[in-house]
């Protein structure tokens, strides 16, 4: 089989491989700090955000720290699945042409 | 290599330092290590200069409270609070945080990274839980005048807290770790020379430790 098929179209963008690398090594993210991170604008990181969610790879979490929203991000199980068979498939496409 | 086998490959570096990035606070400096290694050489020879010189004053002060019947075995606050080693020990550690305070700014900037985000806090956060959980247990042992374990205990606390420190920030930081707790332990049995000790660990470790990190991460 060829691996190129493994390859996930979601993850086909350095931003969105950005923000699954960030929420499968912490327990949740914020929106600044995912911010911060990629070096993006809002609207930006917004509907890449939107783009992951839709996909059911991440999960929004909104609260409040005293009065100001916070909203945080958390990879759900399935994105958790899909971006490890992605990084496989990309290591097993460098491996396969050496 | 062809060009989209280039791309996995970049692709895979990117998700990488994604994942270190956005768990660990990556700006710590090697020279922050070797500025506080260098003020805590310098507040050693200070203090055994004191040590040396005035034997007949604060230290035999605080021993003759310590053998007096009344007061057997407990010194107050403030003969601690007024000794100049005391007084030297605070000194040593507020230059040693500054100025590596400074070199860990810059270090950030440069780095592009937040100096207070959530990476720094949570790496403080954990430095702090063996630092201050040690810090009264120290306090504790002065108060009853066993004042001949405080240096190794200093270096096993210290080293703890590295240890539990290298999952939030440079891994290395826990080799640095191990080192201050080996040279902590092998002072329990050599009591008395907890200055030497102290000089080597604080000291001598974090300028070697300081001089690795700034080669492998910042030299250009």
């Amino acid at each position: 089989m060829n691996p190129i098929q493994n390859l996930n179209k979601t993850f086909d963008n350095r931003i969105r491989l950005g923000i699954m690398s960030a929420l499968m090594v912490n327990d949740d993210i914020n929106f600044n700090d995912l911010k911060e991170l990629l070096q993006i604008t809002d609207g930006n990181l917004a509907s890449h955000i939107k783009g992951l969610e839709d996909a059911g790879y991440i999960k929004v979490q909104k609260g409040f720290i005293g009065r100001k929203t916070n909203t945080t991000y958390a990879a759900t199980k399935a994105g958790e699945k899909a971006f490890k068979q992605h990084i496989e498939a990309l290591e097993q496409m460098i491996n396969n042409s050496k | 290599m062809n060009i989209s086998n280039q791309e996995h490959h970049q692709d895979l570096q990117h998700i990488k330092q994604m994942m270190e990035r956005s768990s660990r606070f990556i700006s710590l400096s090697g020279l922050s290590g070797i500025t506080a290694g260098t003020c805590a050489l310098v507040g050693a020879y200070f203090a055994r200069n004191i040590i040396i010189s005035s034997k007949d004053t604060e230290l035999i002060d605080l021993n003759d409270k310590f053998y007096d019947t009344s007061s057997y075995g407990k010194i107050s606050i403030v003969d601690f609070m007024g000794n100049k080693l005391f007084h030297i020990a605070i000194i040593t550690f507020v230059a040693a945080f500054c100025l590596s305070f400074i070199f860990t700014y810059l270090r950030s900037k440069k780095t592009n990274t937040q100096l207070w985000g959530t990476t720094s806090r949570r790496l403080a956060f954990n430095v702090m839980i063996p630092m201050v959980v040690g810090g009264i247990y120290l306090f504790k042992l002065i108060q009853n005048g066993e004042y001949g374990v405080i240096a190794p205990g200093c270096l096993i606390f210290y080293g703890l807290s590295l240890i539990n420190a290298a999952k939030y920030t440079l891994g290395e930081v826990k080799y640095l770790g191990y080192l201050q707790l080996i040279l902590g332990v092998i002072n329990l049995w050599f009591i008395g020379y907890g200055l030497y000790f102290w000089a080597i660990g604080f000291g001598v470790l974090h300028i070697i430790y300081g001089i690795f990190m700034w080669n492998k991460y910042e030299r250009n």
